[in-house]
């Protein structure tokens, strides 16, 4: 079984933090089960699941405990499963690039089409492509947000964020933090080099390595989502390429100076995904669980939870989200927003490698 | 009778065998279930290779050939050894003093709690302390506030995210446990050793020179030992301290497993860093006990 683990996800970032996941398990542990609890789901998910405010709802109206696990990128999640029996997880949360990669394994159950709000979920971010399989629907987009560049307003001239060069030119040299995670930040190079992300091949490589190179040259750090936020927070550095409002809204309060926009050039898109687990033995609760996180509500909780917020997939989230909230999120801007940006490059697992690498040459240079 | 005796003998002896079967077998079950085995899995792991999204099963040199022809993975090691070697030596040099005073110069009574205060910083955890160092060092932290106010400097030092950075992080945690490995180590010298070199005529350096200091050596060993493994394996430091600006093994290795779950190619580059960590241990080893001949 140890070949069917596979690659991972864009959610290194925020596994990458030890913060992260202590904040998740204080969460799991405040959460209050409701006291005569018949069943319990098992979930393994993403930090942002394990938010009590997230969970309670459901837990009560369903008389249910759920059971939260946080893995850490796709690799170290469907090792979990491997070393897991089968039943052991309902539902899983995966990332919206490797979806396929689980339904391959045999590991997500079908769900009906119409038991989920596809129509309610922006166009852009539906990602049939991904989610489903031979026409069947395996999992559905719950959560998506931008690997774009974040920023300090006061530092910056905001007019220069605009233009995806700025990453690699001298104009701020030492004053940028590189987000820590290879794909997404290849898919960025790619668009400034005026390549789709989808587009992104072998022959792109060389082009790639050289303004990784011209990156490096001008950043002061790379570093994963807690040592990046710390770091824009400090003023350590003005501008964080790859960050995006998963960085700078859940700081929206105490640091308004934070901001982030998409350059003309466009940014990158990431999404993550919910299903129910083939094996598991409580199918009709999974899907529950899958509806209520995908429901306009849900998604609105998920969207402001503790461990990082995000855009809410449900457009009919907004109903539940305060003015505050929204414009933290830039709700209102979403469809601008969807058509400048470009899912983050699915690589080969070849090309995959190739990428690596390059990162890695990247960060001894 | 004799035969009586004997067999009694033989008795006792077999029982004292069993006896002390009983004793070692779970420690040996625990290191044969915890470590032989799962050492062996992983060291079978480092010679498969992965191939597209699979890994094949196929005895092959390969991860290690690559290790050793790329430069971005070869120099994870270089500088996991560079560190490591640089905090080691610090940490021994700033250990030894404070160990010393606490062991010579502190009352008795007052020893326990130098000791605790020495080691204080380790009730705190080690990722907060590092994201702690993370501030303290940065353009607006402490140390640059105070030498800006002071007129030392005009500009911010940069000093967060560099190899400075994690070496700061690394010696405040080594240092304490050197600390601890000396101080055991002096409290235990005999005074007569240094009054028998003072009726020889040596002098307080000499004394230090000659006699102290290579009788201490087993605890700056011991310490200096323990730091270089502990160092060279720690993930934690380097990736919040650091920066990313080099990366080192662990953190390496830990690529490999993130996104593409390249289980053999960590395998390999773990084995190379259990290689480098029996190399210092023998090099202590031999050393030692060259010393106590």
């Amino acid at each position: 079984m140890m070949q069917s683990v596979r690659d991972g996800a864009r959610l290194r970032r925020f596994f990458s933090s030890t913060a992260a996941i202590a904040i998740a398990a204080l969460s799991t542990v405040a959460a209050p089960a409701p006291v005569f609890a018949q069943e319990e789901l098992n979930a393994l998910v993403w930090c942002d699941h394990t938010d009590p405010a997230l969970l309670e709802p459901f837990e009560k109206a369903n008389d249910v405990k759920v059971n939260v696990k946080v893995y850490e990128g796709t690799g170290a999640g469907l090792s979990i499963l491997d070393q897991s029996q089968p039943g052991d997880w309902d539902v899983l949360v995966i990332d919206g690039v490797d979806v396929h990669r689980a339904i391959d394994l045999d590991l997500l159950a079908e769900m009906p089409a119409d038991a989920l709000p596809t129509a309610d979920i922006f166009p852009e971010v539906r990602m049939e492509a991904n989610n489903t399989k031979d026409g069947k629907t395996y999992a559905v987009t719950e959560k998506f947000g931008y690997n774009t560049i974040s920023y300090d307003k006061t530092k910056v001239d905001p007019k220069d964020m605009q233009d995806l060069s700025v990453i690699w030119s001298d104009k701020y040299k030492g004053r940028i933090a590189l987000y820590d995670y290879y794909l997404p930040m290849i898919g960025l190079v790619g668009l400034g080099l005026g390549k789709k992300t989808a587009d992104l091949s072998d022959a792109d490589m060389p082009a790639i390595k050289e303004k990784l190179a011209a990156m490096r040259a001008v950043s002061k750090q790379v570093s994963d989502v807690v040592s990046s936020q710390t770091a824009l927070a400090t003023g350590e550095v003005d501008i964080l390429v790859g960050g995006g409002e998963w960085i700078t809204a859940v700081l929206s309060a105490d640091k308004p100076s934070l901001d982030w926009t998409i350059p003309e050039q466009g940014a990158v898109r990431w999404a993550q995904s919910i299903g129910v687990m083939k094996d598991s033995t409580k199918q009709e609760l999974a899907l529950k669980f899958v509806q209520y996180i995908v429901s306009p509500e849900g998604q609105a909780r998920l969207a402001t939870s503790s461990c990082y917020w995000a855009m809410p997939a449900n457009a009919k989230a907004g109903e539940h989200l305060t003015d505050q909230q929204k414009a933290a999120l830039r709700f209102d801007q979403q469809a601008e927003y969807l058509k400048k940006t470009q899912l983050y490059p699915i690589p080969s697992a070849e090309l995959d490698q190739q990428f690596q690498d390059a990162w890695t040459e990247m960060l001894q240079q | 009778m004799a035969d009586t005796a004997l067999t009694s003998a033989t008795a006792l002896e077999d029982a004292d065998r069993r006896k002390a079967w009983g004793f070692v077998a779970p420690a040996l079950l625990w290191t044969v279930a915890f470590f032989v085995v799962p050492f062996a899995f992983m060291a079978a792991m480092s010679l498969w290779k992965r191939e597209g999204r699979d890994i094949v099963h196929a005895w092959n040199f390969d991860n290690y050939v690559r290790f050793f022809s790329e430069n971005a993975l070869f120099r994870g090691l270089v500088n996991s050894l560079e560190i490591t070697v640089i905090v080691t030596v610090i940490s021994v040099l700033l250990a030894y003093p404070l160990a010393w005073i606490i062991a010579e110069r502190v009352p008795k009574r007052l020893q326990r709690m130098a000791l605790i205060l020495a080691i204080l910083p380790f009730w705190t955890s080690y990722v907060v302390r590092s994201y702690s160092w993370l501030l303290v060092l940065s353009k607006n932290g402490v140390i640059n506030q105070v030498f800006m106010s002071i007129g030392l400097i005009s500009e911010p030092l940069e000093l967060a995210s560099t190899r400075t950075a994690t070496v700061i992080g690394f010696v405040h945690f080594f240092v304490m446990l050197l600390t601890l490995t000396i101080y055991s180590n002096l409290i235990q010298l005999s005074p007569n050793y240094r009054r028998a070199a003072a009726d020889l005529g040596a002098n307080a350096f000499q004394t230090f020179w000659h006699v102290v200091l290579p009788l201490t050596l087993p605890g700056i060993m011991t310490g200096a030992f323990l730091t270089f493994v502990l160092c060279i394996g720690d993930y934690v430091t380097p990736q919040i301290l650091g920066g990313n600006n080099e990366l080192v093994l662990p953190q390496i290795i830990m690529l490999q497993l993130g996104r593409r779950a390249d289980f053999p190619m960590a395998a390999a580059l773990s084995i190379v860093l259990m290689l480098a960590v029996t190399v210092a241990y023998l090099a202590c080893a031999r050393w030692l006990k060259i010393e106590r001949a």
